[in-house]
């Protein structure tokens, strides 16, 4: 798969700039002069965190960018099948989308047309773009599905898409996207949006399709993990420029520029664990990994902590309606039992609707529970009536998933700080209280001109870092971190994770931590306990866990964990 | 694109508030500055009339019977005409004199007349009198009416055939001979006050209704909705006719009423829906962990989130009800005869217009088209200014 790649690249960006007009006077430029090439039968993978400009470059391929207000320049050139795109007219880019170049999105959710079958919406590519008769686009949808592993699918072709799981949909999108083989197939974050387990199915089946089919795939990310696993050729981007480009094995085992060492770096490792999480400006300053505490921290829990919480037989059960005065129950939470130590981090993991959220949830008495109790300092806290479980909610907080969604974006920050402590009654007078803000902001590590802005003016870990400081105005005890760095940026998480770690330490805080990322768990946790369809399947020191799982269900979830370069494509390694 | 306006949302270093952002916005679209600047323009006419600063003499008859506009000059034929037609009320200067007190004739509903085109002058008189005087004679109830009002106005002492009536007046007169223009600025006082504090009223209760059932869910939003279903399923011409019943009495504040209490629905809708969807938000979910109580959550917390809804509401409300006024009136069930707005305007213009006395109906139908246009431009913008996917939340 290597000869004359590289005199006869399939496409050849040079000097690529986009710029967006914001207003009349303020233009964004989100792509600034980029070169690459992708070669005939190769992946290249697009990493970058966001606002980097990768998704901006991959819709310039396709000629997608909106009309009326990007700019692109003069000098761009996005030279494919013989001719610029960035030329071509609308019916002639038409043509090429969907049969020479196709794209895969990151949520199949939205992708897909809902009040369609997926076989109506795969036959209608076909006949478009093969030119097909419905029976021919027919037997061709069934096969394509097959292909993609989509079990029996005779049947599911008239299946809706509602009636599928994430995983199926995303196939059924890969289905779509392959229909017509193209030679380039855009795969845009094709795997964030779903569960590690399902994450790992669907790269192998797009390498599984690539090595086949012999196309070339770009594969946008901002995971280098998932990168390590698929790329042969790996383009790193920050702020739209590139800051380093080069085959995998080189990217990671010799990174040049110290962003993409950064990167590499700042991602908690399964296999170690340093005091603190290294940050992207300790490589972007130049900062020598000497000078940092390169120790391991200990993590684990013993049977003589203190325990703060104590939580024995929790349930929740939903229901929703069905027919006329029926009912249907689901059991979203059933018998979860778990001591929480002071001081200490209990990890809780699971795929999406194991019920580790609503266990966080039920905690906090947002959801009302079914079932159970939770002793905390020797009170039932579900038990309480809501007047008395006021004195102790300000004991026990969460930290949400998405800090762009939060924070009140109608309140600047000061009134986000001040008003829990003016509820409960921290602080005489709002004198105190405000100083008490200053002193949070910059515990958290923000400037005190913050108090006075809106959430919207902060970054996403500036926001996450507001809603820490939001939390630790009311002194609790116990701090519920649902997903807390997940919408986060790989260097932006290590920066939260330290400050979380931090504030352990300093007020010996008791986190639960609920997270998918088995990487990140492994790091801050020093319990874990994996969860799968509302049940505890097994609970155990973290280091104990990944070294020696018991159950099968956590050896196929760690199994699943994207591995990074080490693991590596096999046929992409080294000669 | 996403990727873009994150990062533009995080550049700006000085802080303005989501208000002062859709201000700015605002303030770079021309057409809705402009209309802005009408709206206010009329505004501001209404509180300096209703401060009595402008046109409070627009009762008093300055000009001839149907005085043409000053631009059109001393129309001869017009004005040849016009005396034909009230020769035989009396002597010019008595109709008006008939008219001043026309307090008294609450039900001045002339469309239901039959002989208006001969003699629009005593159509509220013969109402009065009721079914008898209405086939006999009615120039009998004229008669009397304007040898009554002669007489209080000799007991007075006022000499009035000694007043010198203009020949002309600059946007013509009515049947009185009163300046249509002030006519037509005091009218704007009632028909956009009404407007503004019946929108006032229906975008209240349809804001508190709808915050109520969509926060709280469950039976308090079925009630609600099942209220909403009924008032709906009820045409919404008689249930103006059904409040007005109730009601029992004509004037501003019962117009106000009725637009407001059957105006909510809309509103209500869109409210609730906003509140459905906002109370699922994770920032909700953070007031009620750090304790806020329902109150709070509902009205400091997720209102000034939908509050830019509150507003286009507002305008789009004040728009249909200033309209809605001026049917009302102009059906008859709107104002009482006493009180002048632009709905009673064209009310009486339906009858000169077959004397060819266009100007008031031209005076209060340009007045009304200019303020509706104005205001549907301005909320049009408003909503444009205020759409939070524009900017702001650079959505997650």
């Amino acid at each position: 798969m290597k000869p004359n790649n590289e005199t006869n690249p399939l496409v050849r960006v040079r000097n690529l700039e986009v710029a967006f007009r914001i207003d009349r006077s303020v233009v964004f430029e989100a792509v600034k002069r980029v070169s690459f090439d992708i070669p005939q039968d190769t992946t290249v993978a697009l990493v970058g965190e966001s606002g980097s400009g990768k998704s901006v470059t991959a819709l310039a391929l396709l000629g997608l960018l909106p009309p009326e207000n990007s700019i692109i320049g003069a000098a761009s050139e996005v030279l494919f099948g013989g001719g610029n795109v960035l030329r071509r007219s609308a019916p002639e880019l038409r043509a090429m989308r969907g049969a020479d170049i196709s794209m895969i999105f990151q949520e199949p959710m939205t992708s897909l047309n809902p009040v369609f079958t997926v076989g109506f919406q795969l036959i209608e590519v076909l006949r478009l773009h093969m030119g097909m008769t419905p029976g021919e686009a027919r037997k061709r949808a069934i096969e394509l599905l097959d292909e993609v592993g989509i079990p029996d699918p005779g049947y599911k072709i008239d299946a809706y898409p509602s009636q599928m799981s994430g995983g199926q949909q995303q196939r059924v999108m890969i289905a779509m996207a392959i229909a017509c083989e193209p030679k380039l197939l855009i795969a845009d974050e094709p795997t964030t949006a779903l569960d590690v387990t399902i994450q790992k199915q669907i790269l192998d089946l797009i390498a599984a399709l690539q090595k086949k089919r012999r196309m070339s795939v770009l594969f946008i990310t901002h995971d280098l993990a998932v990168v390590g696993e698929i790329a042969d050729y790996v383009v790193v981007m920050r702020n739209g420029e590139i800051r380093e480009q080069g085959p995998a094995q080189q990217v990671f085992e010799n990174p040049q520029d110290a962003y993409t060492q950064a990167l590499l770096k700042c991602r908690p490792q399964l296999d170690r664990r340093p005091m603190r999480l290294p940050v992207i400006d300790d490589y972007m300053d130049g900062r020598t990994l000497g000078s940092r505490d390169m120790s391991e921290r200990t993590r684990g829990v013993d049977p003589g902590d203190a325990i703060v919480l104590e939580v024995n037989g929790l349930g929740k059960d939903f229901y929703s309606r069905e027919g006329l005065f029926g009912k249907r129950k689901f059991e979203a939470v059933k018998n979860v039992s778990f001591k929480l130590p002071k001081g200490k981090t209990l990890g809780l993991v699971g795929e999406s609707g194991s019920g580790k959220t609503t266990v966080g949830l039920t905690l906090m008495r947002l959801h009302e529970a079914s079932s159970g109790e939770a002793i905390f300092e020797g009170r039932d806290l579900l038990a309480m009536s809501p007047k008395e479980f006021m004195a102790y909610k300000r004991r026990i907080q969460i930290i949400f998933q998405n800090p762009y969604a939060s924070l009140n974006p109608r309140f600047i920050v000061g009134e986000i700080l001040t008003e829990p402590m003016q509820l409960h009654g921290i602080g005489a007078g709002g004198q105190e209280r405000t100083e008490l803000a200053f002193e949070l902001l910059q515990k958290v590590g923000l400037p005190e001109a913050s108090f006075y802005k809106y959430p919207h003016e902060f970054s996403g870990g500036q926001r996450q870092r507001i809603a820490i400081a939001r939390c630790l105005t009311m002194k609790p005890d116990i701090l519920i971190c649902d997903e807390s760095v997940s919408a986060l940026d790989v260097s932006v998480q290590a920066q939260v994770l330290n400050l979380l770690q931090d504030l352990q330490d300093e007020y010996q805080l008791s986190y639960i931590f609920i997270s998918h990322d088995l990487a990140v768990v492994k790091y801050i946790a020093d319990e874990i306990m994996v969860m799968s369809e509302g049940r505890i399947v097994e609970i155990a020191n973290s280091d104990e866990i990944y070294r020696n799982p018991r159950e099968p269900y956590t050896q196929r979830l760690l199994a699943s964990i994207p591995k990074g370069w080490h693991g590596g494509r096999g046929d992409a390694a080294p000669t | 694109m996403i990727a873009a306006t994150k990062v533009i949302a995080v550049a700006h270093t000085v802080s303005p508030g989501l208000w002062a952002l859709a201000w700015t916005r605002l303030k770079s679209d021309h057409v809705g500055m402009v209309s802005l600047a009408i709206v206010a323009a009329f505004i501001v006419m209404m509180v300096l009339s209703a401060l009595g600063l402008i046109a409070g003499d627009w009762a008093k008859e300055t000009g001839i019977n149907y005085a043409p506009p000053s631009f059109l000059g001393d129309d001869i034929e017009a004005g040849a005409r016009t005396g034909a037609v009230t020769s035989p009320a009396g002597t010019p200067g008595e109709p008006g004199s008939e008219t001043r007190p026309g307090g008294v004739d609450p039900l001045a509903d002339a469309p239901a007349e039959p002989k208006e085109g001969a003699k629009p002058a005593e159509a509220p008189a013969t109402e009065t009198n009721g079914d008898g005087g209405k086939s006999v004679d009615p120039l009998a109830d004229v008669m009397a009416d304007i040898k009554a009002g002669a007489a209080r106005e000799a007991a007075k002492g006022g000499a009035v055939p000694a007043e010198v009536r203009a020949a002309t007046l600059p946007f013509g007169g009515d049947k009185w001979g009163r300046d249509v223009l002030k006519k037509t600025i005091k009218g704007s006082q009632t028909s956009i006050f009404v407007g503004l504090a019946a929108a006032a009223v229906a975008v209240f209760l349809g804001t508190v209704f709808g915050a109520l059932a969509g926060y709280y869910g469950r039976w308090v939003d079925d009630f609600f909705n099942w209220f909403y279903s009924v008032f709906n399923s009820i045409p919404y011409l008689l249930l103006i006719l059904a409040v007005a019943a109730v009601l029992q009495q004509k004037g501003v504040l019962t117009i106000i009423l009725i637009l407001g209490l059957t105006g909510w629905t809309g509103t209500f809708r869109l409210i609730r829906g906003e509140y459905l969807k906002h109370k699922a938000r994770e920032y909700v979910q953070a007031a009620d962990a750090i304790g806020a109580s329902h109150l709070r959550r509902m009205f400091v917390h997720i209102f000034p989130n939908v509050s830019h809804v509150v507003l286009v509401q507002l305008s789009i409300y004040a728009v249909g009800f200033i309209k809605a006024e001026v049917i009302l009136s102009f059906l008859g069930f709107g104002v009482p005869v006493d009180v002048v707005s632009w709905g009673s305007m064209l009310n009486e213009a339906q009858n000169e217009l077959i004397l060819g006395k266009w100007w008031q109906l031209a005076a209060a139908t340009t007045a009304m088209a200019l303020l509706v246009t104005a205001f549907s431009l301005f909320t049009d913008a408003l909503r444009d200014a205020l759409d939070p996917k524009l900017k702001g939340r650079s959505g997650a």
